[in-house]
């Protein structure tokens, strides 16, 4: 039969033997990727295909993608700007509560230190005028809240309670023109009053001529006018001022940054009873 | 052509591959027997003959040296397909054409041994070029040579035969 005839069919045999000599090398010997030759020849070819077919598939598939499925991508673009300017408005917010999160932080280790009966309090306002230098706090006499009750942030002194209300209260601060709060010089233990400018620094007064005092010396609270608590923070001399042999003016650097705050410590104890701080930070109540 | 022919030629020419082609060129092989009698019986009988003889010639060629088994099998192999399909198509009777039919034929087969010898990155270094066309060269000569015995011989045998016809 011509159709079993192998002389006929010499093509095919060229085939088969040609294969049949390709899997006898393989048998004997690798290629240099470390696999058999048989394997390395037909995925290499397969692999070829494979990669043709892949770049027309590819091809075709971004030429649809970038030229004619288009019709949706108008309104993913709108959707994903308004995704992008929620996202904004939440990275700040996540912001502003880490900020805030680390000041409360700030604030219960101060309370932890200073072992005094505190209440904590969030600044919800500010004074109408720029005069007048107070704020307004969320905590007023149905938290234990009184006038003239220290307040302090973890940087130091902030005021003084002036005006509680049922749930909030105004707050004078240090800088304000009209207050005042007895200080001591930390490195010296001279003493003396800062009072406040309207500005952004404080005054220092009544200190003695022959004090030991030098520029960058850290002011704390004294504790002598009744109603802060001894030790708190009260700024850095900044520059001092002599006329022959005497003072004539002292500036005072807040420690306190007044126009970022946010959460303070309000001092429930009674003036009267608040005693000087311990050496580590902490009050000792005076019985 | 039956099988015991082919396997005599081919035997035939392993032997004096193995003997006697060492003294015709010397420092390298100039010419290839069994490639020239692969081709040789490709021209005869066609492709079929031409895979038959070049598979069996190769492999057993491959077997007397310590190279990989199959490559000149392979080699041989095409060159018979192709010698004889090129046999089949065309008219290869002149000396001119034979030529070239085992010069391209030298060519193709010393290709495909160099390429399985690339990509398998082993075996002998490949062979400058000069080489392969001198054996080229070498095969062709040899192949012209023996279709001139094979068509001269048998005119030869029968003048002779008619002569002692005559005297008897």
């Amino acid at each position: 039969m011509a159709l079993f005839d192998i002389r006929q069919r010499s093509g095919y045999l060229f085939l088969v033997v040609v294969v049949g000599h390709i899997i006898l090398i393989s048998a004997q010997v690798n290629s240099r990727s470390g696999v058999p030759l048989l394997q390395a020849l037909v995925f290499g070819a397969f692999a070829e295909v494979q990669r043709g077919t892949a770049a027309v598939v590819g091809g075709a598939r971004g030429t649809w993608d970038g030229y004619v499925a288009l019709h949706h991508v108008h309104e993913d673009n709108l959707a994903l700007q308004q995704r992008v300017r929620d996202l904004e408005v939440k990275l700040q917010r996540d912001r502003a509560l880490a900020g805030e999160s680390e000041t409360l932080r700030r604030l219960l280790d101060l309370r932890d230190r200073s072992q005094m009966p505190t209440r904590s309090a969030e600044i919800i306002g500010t004074s109408a005028t720029a005069d007048f230098r107070a704020v307004t706090i969320d905590r007023g006499t149905s938290d234990g809240v009184r006038a003239d009750m220290a307040v302090v942030s973890s940087a130091g002194a902030v005021g003084r309670v002036v005006m509680p209300s049922r749930h909030a209260a105004k707050v004078q601060l240090l800088v304000d023109r009209s207050a005042a709060v007895a200080v001591m010089v930390e490195r010296s233990r001279a003493q003396g009053i800062a009072f406040g400018s309207g500005e952004s620094v404080l005054r220092l007064e009544y200190v003695s001529t022959s004090a030991d005092i030098v520029k960058g010396d850290t002011l704390v609270t004294s504790g002598i006018d009744g109603i802060y608590p001894q030790g708190f923070a009260v700024g850095t001399i900044e520059e001092i001022e002599r006329s022959g042999g005497s003072l004539r003016a002292i500036r005072v650097r807040p420690s306190v940054d007044f126009s970022s705050l946010e959460q303070v410590l309000v001092v429930l104890a009674p003036p009267a009873f608040v005693g000087p701080r311990s050496p580590t930070g902490g009050a000792e109540r005076r019985e | 052509m039956n099988g015991l022919r082919i396997l005599a030629f081919i035997v035939v020419a392993l032997v004096l591959q193995t003997t006697l082609a060492r003294f015709l060129v010397r420092g390298s092989i100039g010419v290839d027997l069994v490639l020239v009698i692969v081709i040789y019986l490709s021209l005869r009988a066609g492709p079929t003959v031409g895979i038959v003889s070049g598979t069996v010639a190769g492999l057993a060629q491959d077997a007397l040296t310590t190279g990989v088994v199959g490559i000149g099998g392979l080699g041989k192999t095409i060159v018979g397909y192709l010698a004889g399909t090129v046999g089949r198509a065309f008219i290869v009777a002149q000396p001119v054409p034979r030529f070239l039919v085992f010069f391209a034929a030298t060519l193709i087969e010393m290709a495909v041994i160099t390429g399985f010898h690339l990509l398998l990155d082993s075996g002998p270094p490949v062979v400058p070029v000069g080489a392969i066309i001198a054996q080229a060269f070498g095969n062709s000569l040899v192949g012209i040579v023996l279709f001139q015995l094979a068509d001269g011989l048998p005119r030869i045998a029968e003048r002779r035969r008619a002569r002692s016809d005559r005297n008897s």
